[in-house]
Order: structure tokens, then sequence, then C-alpha cells
């Protein structure tokens, strides 16, 4: 049976943004890697807070405090629930760079040793590679690095091979953002732990895709941002297992974290409050949690299912295109058309769809060794989104055919 | 040695003022950028052996090797561009256009902001277009200050 149909033009209209024209052209926003749009849902979700409720939480002295704690609360459930979690496992932090820091900091710096490993994959974002380095750096331990196939995929025999008992921490990107790639993470996480080691899985590029679901993955730790999943910017959650996360020292001091201060010595709060220290993100916090439950009321499959035709139309025109080579051409991929033109710098070829009307990231994605293991200097990368359009595809090659025109 | 930086003419048989009429000759937007991708492929590149480190001009998005030779009898700075990028080298000649075979003074003097806001490429001065252009532009007038001095 295929999903319902889906009815793109009321999906866009939910999306005010979209409604635009760029350098006289209408608007194909096609990057959505870097950030997704906001649905009316959650803008209206932000101006409620503020109009309305606006106030610091867990203070508790009056009305509004108590409702303003409510809805930030109640936030964290609808987190705790989208993911599978409970909800003292679901911290806030800015996003997925200090998700990951989290775990740097107060697992990786607090446990590693010399001759310990810390294993990675070589189509990381720099935020699942830089913290993990650094800390290696300040402990005398090793990052390895499991390499690619042709394809892009990951190569799980080496992972196979690299994984041993001297493997600490093992932290894999759900999604490639530079190339697409989805990443057998379960699988990966179900190894990982039979080895011994602690998991961190960098959602980033899964969950604006497809339902995650952390107890299914297993993975100690999942990383995410709100800005990616339709939300705003500077929210972020790391889901942390219970008894990890109360093993774990603080990650910053201060306010909200602390149950008793003197002025020798500090207790801490309870999860998740002992890594949320100073004032949080309260609107971020409530806007995520609107995306969230805009999404839980869509046909998630039926969204799915159009991603998939976005992409597969997508890949069937870039193969037709003539000095066009798809860069990661693995099996298994969320809707990421990553690409070089012959003759045609990525920053040429970003600049000149601008022109048209048409937004996609060019360079090198925050992923520059696994541009170096490419040997090319950057791509041309068009991440489509569950309100892209079928005739949005098209309107990208032809302004790529006009592209060619310059070069 | 066949690169010589003292034949780029650019900064004297066409001026700044020269390349600013073409482009307001110009309305549309693909006649501007294929006019702009053309002087990037009129100017002479830098061989591979100057592509160095201390040259080089990091961007996000693209990279620019800066080459220049200071002629202390004629007071003059002579400069000479290189890019991955089509575009940004189109650009990098067009700031030549302004800088290039000037005297120190002059090349810290010069509005090169209001320059690119006349025609109408503003943005792509812009810090946040990171392609190395803006980075360029302020090498080059450090070097200036320091031959000033």
């Amino acid at each position: 049976m295929t999903a319902k149909a889906l009815d793109i033009h009321a999906l866009r209209a939910q999306f005010p943004i979209l409604d635009q024209q760029v350098n006289g052209k209408p608007l194909v926003y096609l990057d959505n890697g870097a950030t997704t749009q906001k649905p009316v849902a959650v803008l209206d979700a932000l101006q409620n807070y503020y109009r309305g409720v606006n106030s610091n939480v867990h203070r508790g002295a009056h009305y509004l405090s108590d409702e303003a704690t409510g809805q930030f609360e109640g936030a964290r459930q609808t987190v705790a629930d989208f993911l599978n979690a409970s909800r003292e496992e679901i911290l806030w932090t800015k996003g997925t760079t200090e998700s990951i820091n989290i775990v740097a900091q107060c697992v990786a710096r607090e446990q590693l040793q010399p001759g310990d490993e810390v294993l990675i994959s070589t189509s990381e974002h720099h935020a699942n590679i830089v913290p993990w380095q650094q800390a290696c750096l300040a402990t005398g331990a090793t990052l390895k690095v499991i390499p690619l196939h042709d394809d892009c995929s990951l190569d799980l025999d080496a992972f196979d091979s690299l994984l041993s008992d001297k493997t600490k921490i093992v932290a894999i990107g759900h999604a490639s953002n530079a190339l697409g790639t989805l990443n057998p993470v379960k699988h990966m996480v179900a190894k990982a732990k039979a080895a011994g080691a602690i998991t961190l899985v960098d959602g980033a590029q899964a969950v604006a895709h497809f339902p995650v679901d952390v107890q299914d993955l297993g993975a100690d730790f999942y990383a995410f941002s709100g800005h990616k999943l339709f939300g705003p910017t500077g929210i972020g959650v790391l889901y942390g297992r219970r008894e990890l996360l109360d093993a774990m020292p603080p990650y910053q001091t201060g306010g909200e974290m602390i149950e008793v201060v003197t002025f020798e010595k500090s207790t801490w709060n309870q999860l998740p409050y002992k890594f949320e220290a100073g004032t949080p993100n309260i609107a971020g916090a409530i806007g995520l949690a609107a995306a969230i439950k805009w999404l839980n009321r869509q046909d998630r499959a039926a969204l799915e299912a159009h991603e998939n035709a976005l992409l597969a139309h997508a890949t069937e025109h870039a193969n037709a295109f003539d000095g066009l080579k798809i860069i990661g051409t693995a099996a298994s991929k969320v809707s990421v058309l990553s690409f070089l033109l012959d003759g045609g710098h990525p920053a040429d070829v970003g600049m000149l769809l601008d022109k048209q009307g048409v937004a996609v990231r060019t360079g090198h994605h925050c992923t520059m060794p696994l541009m170096d293991s490419l040997g090319i200097p950057g791509t041309v990368r068009a991440s489509f989104s569950i309100y892209n359009t079928l005739d949005e595809v098209d309107r990208l090659f032809a302004a790529l055919e006009k592209v060619k025109t310059f070069l | 040695m066949s690169f010589d930086i003292r034949s780029i003419t650019l900064g004297s048989d066409i001026t700044a003022d020269d390349i600013a009429e073409d482009l307001e000759f110009l309305d549309d937007w693909e006649e501007r950028y294929r006019y702009i991708i053309d002087l990037g492929k009129q100017l002479p590149g830098l061989p591979d052996e100057l592509k160095t480190e201390d040259r080089f001009v990091r961007g996000c998005q693209s990279q620019v090797w800066l080459e220049t030779d200071y002629d202390s009898d004629a007071g003059k700075l002579y400069l000479a561009v290189d890019s991955d990028a089509l575009i940004v080298k189109g650009l990098a000649a067009i700031v030549l256009s302004a800088l290039n075979r000037q005297a120190p003074k002059a090349i810290q003097q010069y509005d090169m902001d209001g320059f690119f806001d006349r025609i109408d490429l503003l943005s792509h001065l812009s810090p946040t277009r990171g392609n190395g252009l803006r980075a360029m532009v302020a090498k080059i007038r450090h070097q200036a200050e320091q031959l000033d001095g």
C-alpha cells in the first residue's frame, strides 16, 4: 500500500517564508541540511510565549512563572516522547554541537586513559570530530577513523576490525550532512556495546527525515538540533541514559544546576537540571516542542515517501546531466544530493544558482577530512525537506543547465 | 621565470572607472556575471610554485592567493591574484583595477566598499560571504601600510 497522497500545497502554505522572490525569482530553498524553515505553529508558539507567558522557570513564586515552567517542562516531555525516552534523560542544549561537547567533556575527558581509543567515521561533521580529537589530545587517547567505500557508505568490515577492547567511545552520525549517507547505527551501536564502548549518535541530519526511537537504537547518547527539525535556533537536545548521566560530573556550574551552595562547596541538582546551568532557552524549548507536535500531526510515512520521491527524481536528473558527478551514491540515503559540475567550482555554481533563486550550500560542509579523503575542495549540496516539490527539483536542474553556459 | 607580475595592466590601462562604466551598461545579472567571469579568465593566474602558504588567503568557500611586488623607485605596488573559483577571480580582478600599480598611500585611502557599492557588488565583499575577497583586500592594505610606515 502506498501512503496517502500528500497535499504539498497545503503543507507549503504553513511555511510562510517559502512564498517569496529571491533575485527576482521564486525562492527554491534547498539548504535544509543547514537549517529547516519553521511552520506557523512554531512561529505562533514563540509569539504566544513572549506575549503571554514569558517568565523565568523553576522559581514558582507567581502565576506566570508556574505557567512558563509548565510549558517548559511539558516541552521536555514532548521531546522525551518523540525519542521514546524518559524526561530525566532529556537535556536542553544550544544544539548538536553543545550536546556532543557535553559528552566529550564529562565522559571522554573524565574517563579516557593513554592507550584508549575513540572511534568515529570519515564522514563526520566537524562537531563530531573536534570534541573527540581534543579530548584525545588532552588524555593521551587515540582517535580512530572508519574509512568509506567508494559509494561513501561506511566500511563495516573496517569498523569490525577497528573495534576492540581499547575502544571506549564510538561516535557516529546517523546520516551524513555532506552526502546524505544513512549509516547503520543500530547495528554499529550493538557491536560497540558488545565491545564495551560508550556510544553516541549524532542525529542532527536524521530527526527531520524519519522517526527515531532511542530504546530501539540502543545508543547511550543521542544528539540533535531544534533548528534542523522545523524548530528555532539555539535549542538542541542531548538524550543520555540515566545511569551515565548520573555518573557524569556537571558540564557548567552556576544557578539552576545546584542543590545547596555554601562558599566552601556545592551539591548538584537532580537530573536533568544538573546539566542546565543558568536560565535556559525557555522560548526555544517551547518552540521546539511546537515543531515536534506539529510534525506528529502530519502523516510521517507520507512525508518520508515524498522525500524519497524527491531524492529519486533528483538522482535521475543528475544521472542524465552531462558533466555532473554525484558525490555519495550509497544505496541508503536521506534526501541529500551532493555533486560537482565539470569545470565548475562549487562556489561558482552556488552563486549562479542563487542568482536564479535556488538556495544550496557549497563548500566543505564542515567536513574537511571527508573532502580531503575524496580529494575534492567541496561539493554543491541540495538538501531537501518535506515541503520541497518535484517541480523545484526540475527548477534546480534547469538552473544548472544555465550555470553550465557560464563555465 | 615566465610569470611577470608587472605585465598585469589592470589598474593602468583598465581602471576602476572603466570597470564601473562597463558594469553600469550591463543591466541583467547574466551579462554582469559573464563579464566578471571573463575578467577573471583574462587575468593571468599565479603559477603553482607561487601558490604557497604565505600567499594564501583562506576563504570558507573558495581560496585566494595574492602576490605583491613593490617598485621602490616608482613608489608603486604591483599585485597579482589567483583563485580556484571563477567568480572570485573575476571579483579579484576588479579589486586589482582599483589597487594595482598604485602608491601605498593611495591603496590605504581607497574606498573599496564605496567602489563595490557603486558597481552593485557590495554583498561579495561582505564578511559573511567567506569568499576570501575581503581578507584579500585587507592583506593588500596591510602591506601598503607597512610600506608606507
